[in-house]
């Protein structure tokens, strides 16, 4: 008699691994991706709306930099050059920051798993908003964290649920954050809850790590000051340029003080020595011209404007009573909650069946809720696709309804 | 031997197919054959088989469409030999309802179970019959969708107040649904190949969480493995001939696998068969041929000289 296991080294695996198993959910996105499904389930920007022969004619200046720079090794820190860009488009959303405090990272992924790895030991405190973006927790739970979590609501993170964590004793290693149109929820931190969250986490020298992708994404309304700028000595700020210009770059940024630069520069030389030369120059040219990037992310947010208000339409008429949803003013997601007998992951099944696609709300919180909500990304699809999705969804979700009615009479 | 292997496909086992089409690819390569892949989520299926008109077609489609007889008639139409089960039998095999049926006609052990259908309870109200449903079944109870592969849509349920909601999730993944009790026991896997079939040496399931799922069969080192199975040779002797009951009354042929569970008395009961069970690197059906001295490339030559036979085409 033989024994099988069929991976010879799984008695080897590092303990942080045992979390990553196959899903029946990755499985399903699989099927979504085919063309008739109405995908509401990835977060692709629209990179459609960048003119392609330009991006060329910026990519081939990028090569004649001198010395082949562009197909050089760099310094982990990042191009000089493209730091002072970035300072530029962060100034836009009123922070100050010095492109010595700047590190640029493989997307702002790269800085979320660089910052698990220099705060972070195993059964270390984090705090992290609930529900919070999966690609945080991700990454994050590689190096096996536990978990403080707080609620948001319309107003974003309700900070009194940090005080009471606080004062009970809980002192988590950092506090993370999407303040501005998050993802999964869409929702923005109020101005006052801003100022109470970084005072709180002043007080108690608990770093924030502040990160910003959707902020230039602003569809209507005034704009919020970060928290890096109401307090730039205790909050970590992470920015990208996938959706200001394009993820396929990948190029993101840590904006911190310098003890905390050092160490995620060394840790980002230990994990990939430097980023790509290539398109770090591509990026930097890019945002040179200042009246192109500006235009291309009018149209972008024009774009994501029509199509967030043809979602938010198409829910108030075809999704069922007792749902609720999040009315984002920018970024690329709505935030949907079904009663709570709704199972938004095996749903995801019958959905695919009918044509259309969205990320169950488990995947969004590090412990088990989220079975009845759903996040929809309005970013991708045009408004008539997002108009079919919709309605596809809405009639499953009347079936649904109609289902439950009958096995629970009364 | 020109040999088209249909693999991926528009269904949640698309990854898992791909990676069997691949597998298979190699495998029948390696013999010799003129193979190529054809993905029908790539391309238009018919035209893509017109276009090159294979001799054999290799059916690593797993779940619906390739499972439960669209493929096989599609085939039947363009006159190509297949690999596995005609037609009108994949269909009544992929599907439980009707699976569970047939095999208990013909004297197979298979656990008690109910079938219920979405339609029914929407449209007729029939939620009521839930209550008497689980009374007859008993709990802890199963709840399969009626068709769907790799455990996908199954729930387990030990309360009565949780039964809705794993019909509900069941019936996601598929119109109707079972609801089957629950045995405890050894789980094993007789693959079997040929014309007329015969087991080959019984795998044991040891799932590390206790639960054969979607997960404990997709990740690589989540669930161990014993084949041949541990069991006494009466047990295997038992467990083989309830694997050839339920292939002959599907009228099953070339490879197929028969899921049971072996109760603390050493009752062989099955639960399911599989007309196109996987080839990847975790599946069963190779890895019993294994334990048989026969490798994958061995597996495959024998599948194919089995659908060939039909012909009259020497492989």
């Amino acid at each position: 008699m033989a024994e099988f296991s069929i991976d010879r080294f799984v008695d080897l695996y590092a303990h942080r691994t045992s979390g990553m198993s196959a899903s029946e959910v990755r499985a399903l996105f699989a099927v979504a991706s085919r063309p008739e499904v109405v995908s509401l389930a990835g977060g692709m920007p629209y990179v459609q709306a960048l003119p392609r022969d330009e991006v060329a004619r910026v990519f081939a200046e990028a090569l004649e930099a001198p010395e082949a720079a562009a197909l050089q090794y760099g310094g982990g820190q990042g191009q000089r050059g493209l730091r002072d860009r970035l300072a530029g488009l962060m100034a836009d959303e009123g922070v100050e920051a010095d492109p010595e405090d700047i590190v640029v990272t493989t997307g702002a992924q790269q800085a979320l798993d660089l910052i698990g790895k220099i705060f972070i030991d195993p059964g270390d405190l984090i705090a992290v908003e609930a529900p919070a973006y999966v690609g945080a927790l991700t990454a994050f739970g590689a190096y096996e964290p536990r978990y403080v979590t707080i609620d948001l609501d319309d107003d974003g993170m309700v900070v009194e649920q940090l005080e009471q964590a606080l004062v009970r004793g809980d002192r988590p290693k950092f506090v993370y954050t999407v303040p501005n149109f998050g993802n999964p929820a869409g929702v923005t931190m109020s101005h006052d809850r801003r100022r109470r969250l970084v005072e709180l986490c002043r007080e108690a020298s608990i770093p924030i790590v502040e990160d910003n992708p959707y902020g230039l994404l602003r569809f209507e309304g005034d704009r919020l000051p970060t928290l890096r700028t109401l307090d730039p000595d205790n909050v970590i700020y992470l920015g990208t340029v996938s959706k200001t210009f394009a993820p396929g770059v990948r190029v993101g940024w840590a904006l911190a003080e310098q003890s905390v630069v050092q160490r995620l520069v060394l840790a980002k030389e230990a994990a990939d020595l430097c980023g790509s030369n290539l398109t770090m120059l591509l990026t930097e040219r890019w945002f040179a011209d200042e009246e192109r990037w500006r235009s291309n992310l009018a149209t972008l947010v024009d774009t994501y404007r029509s199509r967030r208000d043809a979602m938010l339409t198409a829910i108030d008429e075809s999704f069922p009573d007792g749902a609720m949803w999040t009315n984002p003013a920018g970024g690329f997601y709505v935030w949907v909650t079904l009663p709570s007998w709704v199972d938004t992951r095996a749903l995801l099944a019958a959905a695919v069946e009918h044509r259309v696609a969205y990320v169950p709300g488990t995947a969004f919180y590090p412990d088990d809720r989220g079975s009845n909500q759903m996040r929809l990304a309005f970013c991708y699809p045009t408004e008539e696709r997002i108009r079919e999705g919709i309605g596809r969804l809405g009639s499953l979700l009347h079936d649904e309804e109609q289902l439950y009615r009958s096995l629970n009479p009364r | 031997m020109k040999v088209a292997v249909l693999g991926g496909g528009w269904t949640a086992e698309r990854e898992v197919s791909l990676r069997s089409a691949h597998r298979v690819l190699t495998a029948v390569s390696e013999l010799g054959h003129d193979a190529w892949l054809i993905d029908p989520g790539e391309v238009p299926l018919a035209e893509a088989l017109l276009e090159r008109r294979p001799e054999l077609v290799w059916l690593a489609l797993h779940g619906k469409d390739g499972e439960d007889g669209t493929v096989q008639r599609l085939l039947d139409v363009l006159d190509l030999l297949y690999t596995g089960t005609a037609g009108f039998d994949c269909e009544c095999a992929f599907d439980k309802v009707l699976a569970k049926d047939v095999l208990a006609r013909a004297g197979v052990t298979t656990p008690p179970w109910i079938a219920i259908e979405a339609a029914g309870l929407r449209d007729l109200g029939a939620g009521a019959i839930l209550g008497a449903a689980v009374e007859r079944i008993g709990l802890p109870c199963v709840v399969k969708p009626s068709r769907s592969g790799s455990a996908l849509g199954v729930g387990f349920v030990e309360r009565e107040s949780d039964i809705a909601r794993a019909v509900m999730a069941a019936l996601s993944f598929s119109g109707a649904a079972i609801i089957e009790r629950k045995i405890t026991g050894t789980e094993v896997a007789v693959g079997m190949i040929g014309d007329p079939l015969e087991p080959l040496p019984l795998v044991e399931i040891d799932p590390k969480s206790g639960v054969y799922d979607y997960a404990s069969r997709y990740t690589a080192g989540a669930t161990h493995y014993f084949a041949p199975a541990r069991v006494s040779d009466e047990i295997a002797a038992e467990a083989r001939r309830a694997a050839s009951d339920a292939a002959a009354a599907l009228r099953l042929r070339d490879l197929t696998r028969v899921d049971m569970i072996v109760d603390r008395d050493g009752v062989p009961w099955v639960l399911e068969v599989n007309v196109g069970p996987g080839m990847t690197e975790t599946s069963l059906v190779p890895l019993a041929a294994q334990a048989a001295g026969m490798s994958l490339v061995g597996l495959c030559d024998n599948i194919i000289r089995s659908a060939t036979a039909r012909s009259g085409l020497a492989p």
